[in-house]
């Protein structure tokens, strides 16, 4: 007996929304662009969104079109965080976590909320709403929570605090949980597994290191922050495989491929130098570098057609800047190749 | 030197301020302040007074009652044939009133559409104050419907969804969140179409009549006074200039009752009475 199950059909207007998944007392995240179907989704599991297909909860159907069986939202134990929090705003905070059950004393206290208890939601900065949301979802104690875009709303400097607080909280709450959102980073931070979710479907699932050591198609790639390269692929005598880009480079790999390809290599595999290095890597593309931008104590270099991750130190080392030249190397073994998808 | 079209604007705008405030001036100005206090004391005027709060309190609470959750059953709905509908509701809007009284006559009246089942019942409507009640409502529930519809049309849909999923119930979702969040909207509805209730005049003539102490309105006063006793119809035009006054401060008080409804839908809305 699963947790939550679902199995949903639910028609969109340039697609069908179709997606078979079960979680566990876990945190599972979708990842998708916008326009992927994840709100549908989650509104779906709600009771909010008319759909068709199956729902069960700890034994409990919710939705079973075959039997005729649909609850209405205010019968199914879900909780529901939506993506700007839907506060009530002519409640005060107390009474936004009291909504769904009285006596939320304890929950105020244990998300720090104790303080606010008196103030209105339009009194609050990002990060406190999304705790009185996530209060107020856990208050009646549900069977499933559900959380959309919670960090969508923040802006940058405060997204990473509020990610790692969320992180804790989702923990302690210890129930079938899904978080949907459209940046894999989030997704890999709180849950356990990733689901990527493209035009209604699930494209692949599984841990967010998974995701990353074998990303399913060059979409997955590019959303998990590879670098896909498309190019034609033959194999060579060495028994490696090179793949000619289109401005004529060529990129070896230990996989093998043969026609259309892609290959795909991750910015923190990618070493950067001045001059094209005597090294083992069998991959060397020069190019300018087009731009430096710094993500705490590294900085996302773009060399050419690569991204590299590399440490603050090591760029001032280099002496890297907008418009100069550097070598972009990464080894054949650390370039995966897949074939040419959409 | 100030450019000739800054001057015609101004004095284009004095004038239309004098013609506008000048005759309500005229009201206080054409008898002493004492006069027009003992003119109020005299039993038509009183008796009108009595007729006017009775049938406006009665008349404006069932449309109140009613109106509020069929705006929002209205409002928050998605169904075939919604915008038909908004334009039957916004009908009798810009009927005159005299043709709404005609209408409830051949409706409710002795030889009227129901006029039959309700005599049967031992029922008269004509003539009495419940027909006086019945052509208030008439004309100002369109009014509180309309500008209560949009109220509703306003509130955050993902509100209500978040109540639903915390286990509200349908009446729950709107008393708790519907509700207050439409309350400045609704709350200025109410005062318009009170206020349209209270300056009835046609199809109260023509549907209840202007009976002293049982159909006679303040406005039907006025009009009857008009030839008998200038003095009381003037009393009376200065009562509903105070009226109005503490209708237009409240609306500027209370915080949000302007903010959804503007003054004009009603000004637009009652002008077919005049």
């Amino acid at each position: 007996m699963d947790p939550l199950d679902f199995s949903l059909d639910v028609p969109l207007r340039e697609f069908a929304l179709d997606v078979e998944l079960t979680v566990g007392r876990e945190v599972v995240a979708l990842v998708g662009p916008s326009g992927a179907g994840k709100t549908t989704l989650l509104r779906a599991i709600a009771g909010l969104q008319i759909a068709r297909g199956r729902i069960s909860v700890d034994g409990d159907d919710w939705l079973d079109s075959a039997r005729s069986i649909d609850l209405p939202a205010e019968e199914r134990s879900v909780g529901l965080v939506f993506q700007e929090y839907a506060l009530f705003p002519h409640l005060t905070v107390r009474k936004n976590v009291e909504f769904g059950r009285k006596g939320g004393a304890a929950l105020l206290e244990r998300f720090g909320l104790a303080a606010l208890a008196d103030a209105k939601p339009r009194e609050l900065s990002g990060g406190e709403r999304q705790r009185v949301a996530l209060a107020r979802a856990l208050a009646p104690d549900p069977a499933v929570l559900l959380l959309d875009e919670p960090l969508a709303a923040l802006d940058a400097h405060t997204r990473g605090e509020v990610r790692a607080e969320l992180q804790l909280l989702l923990r302690e709450a210890d129930r079938p949980t899904l978080v949907v959102t459209h940046d894999f980073e989030d997704a890999a931070t709180l849950a356990t597994r990733v689901g990527v979710l493209v035009q209604g479907r699930l494209r692949q699932l599984g841990s967010p290191a998974e995701l990353v050591a074998s990303p399913a198609d060059p979409f997955v790639a590019t959303l998990t922050g590879a670098n896909v390269l498309r190019g034609h692929a033959r194999a060579i005598l060495t028994g490696l495989t090179e793949l000619e880009l289109p401005t004529g480079e060529l990129i070896r790999s230990t996989d093998p491929a043969e026609g259309d390809a892609v290959a795909i290599v991750y910015p923190w595999e990618v070493t950067l130098s001045r001059t094209p290095p005597d090294d083992s890597a069998q991959n060397h593309i020069a190019g300018v570098v087009a731009s430096l931008v710094p993500v705490g104590n590294r900085v996302r270099v773009r060399v050419g057609p690569l991204t590299a991750e590399i440490t603050a130190d090591s760029s001032e080392r280099l002496g890297l800047e907008v418009g100069g030249s550097a070598v972009a190397s990464f080894k054949a073994t650390a370039t995966k190749l897949l074939r040419q998808g959409p | 030197m100030k450019h000739a079209f800054t001057v015609t604007a101004v004095a284009a705008a004095t004038l239309a301020l004098a013609f506008l405030v000048v005759p309500v001036l005229a009201l206080f100005l054409r008898i002493p302040p004492g006069d027009l206090i003992h003119a109020l004391g005299t039993s038509a005027a009183q008796d009108a007074l009595i007729v006017s709060i009775k049938t406006s309190a009665i008349a404006h609470a069932a449309v109140l009652l009613i109106g509020t959750p069929a705006a929002y059953a209205i409002g928050r709905g998605r169904f075939r044939g919604r915008a038909l509908l908004l334009s039957l509701i916004e009908l009798p809007l810009v009927l005159p009133p005299a043709v709404a009284g005609i209408a409830l006559l051949v409706t409710f009246g002795r030889l009227g559409l129901l006029g039959g089942t309700l005599n049967a019942l031992g029922i008269d409507i004509g003539f009495t104050q419940a027909a006086v009640i019945l052509a208030v409502a008439f004309v100002e529930s369109p009014l509180y419907l309309r500008a209560a519809i949009a109220s509703f049309e306003g509130v955050d849909g993902t509100l209500l969804d978040a109540a639903r999923t915390l286990r509200a119930r349908p009446f729950r979702v709107f008393a708790r969140v519907a509700l207050p969040l439409a309350a400045g909207g609704l709350g200025a509805a109410s005062a318009l179409a009170l206020a349209r209730g209270l300056g009835e005049f046609g199809a109260t003539l023509l549907f209840a009549g202007s009976l002293q102490g049982v159909t006679q309105t303040l406005p039907l006063a006025v009009y009857a006074q008009f030839e008998l006793n200038l003095d009381t119809a003037l009393a009376i035009g200065a009562e509903f200039v105070f009226f109005g006054a503490a209708l237009l401060l409240a609306l500027k008080l209370i915080p949000g009752w302007t903010r959804s409804i503007s003054l004009w839908t009603f000004r637009s809305a009652s002008s077919p009475s005049t």
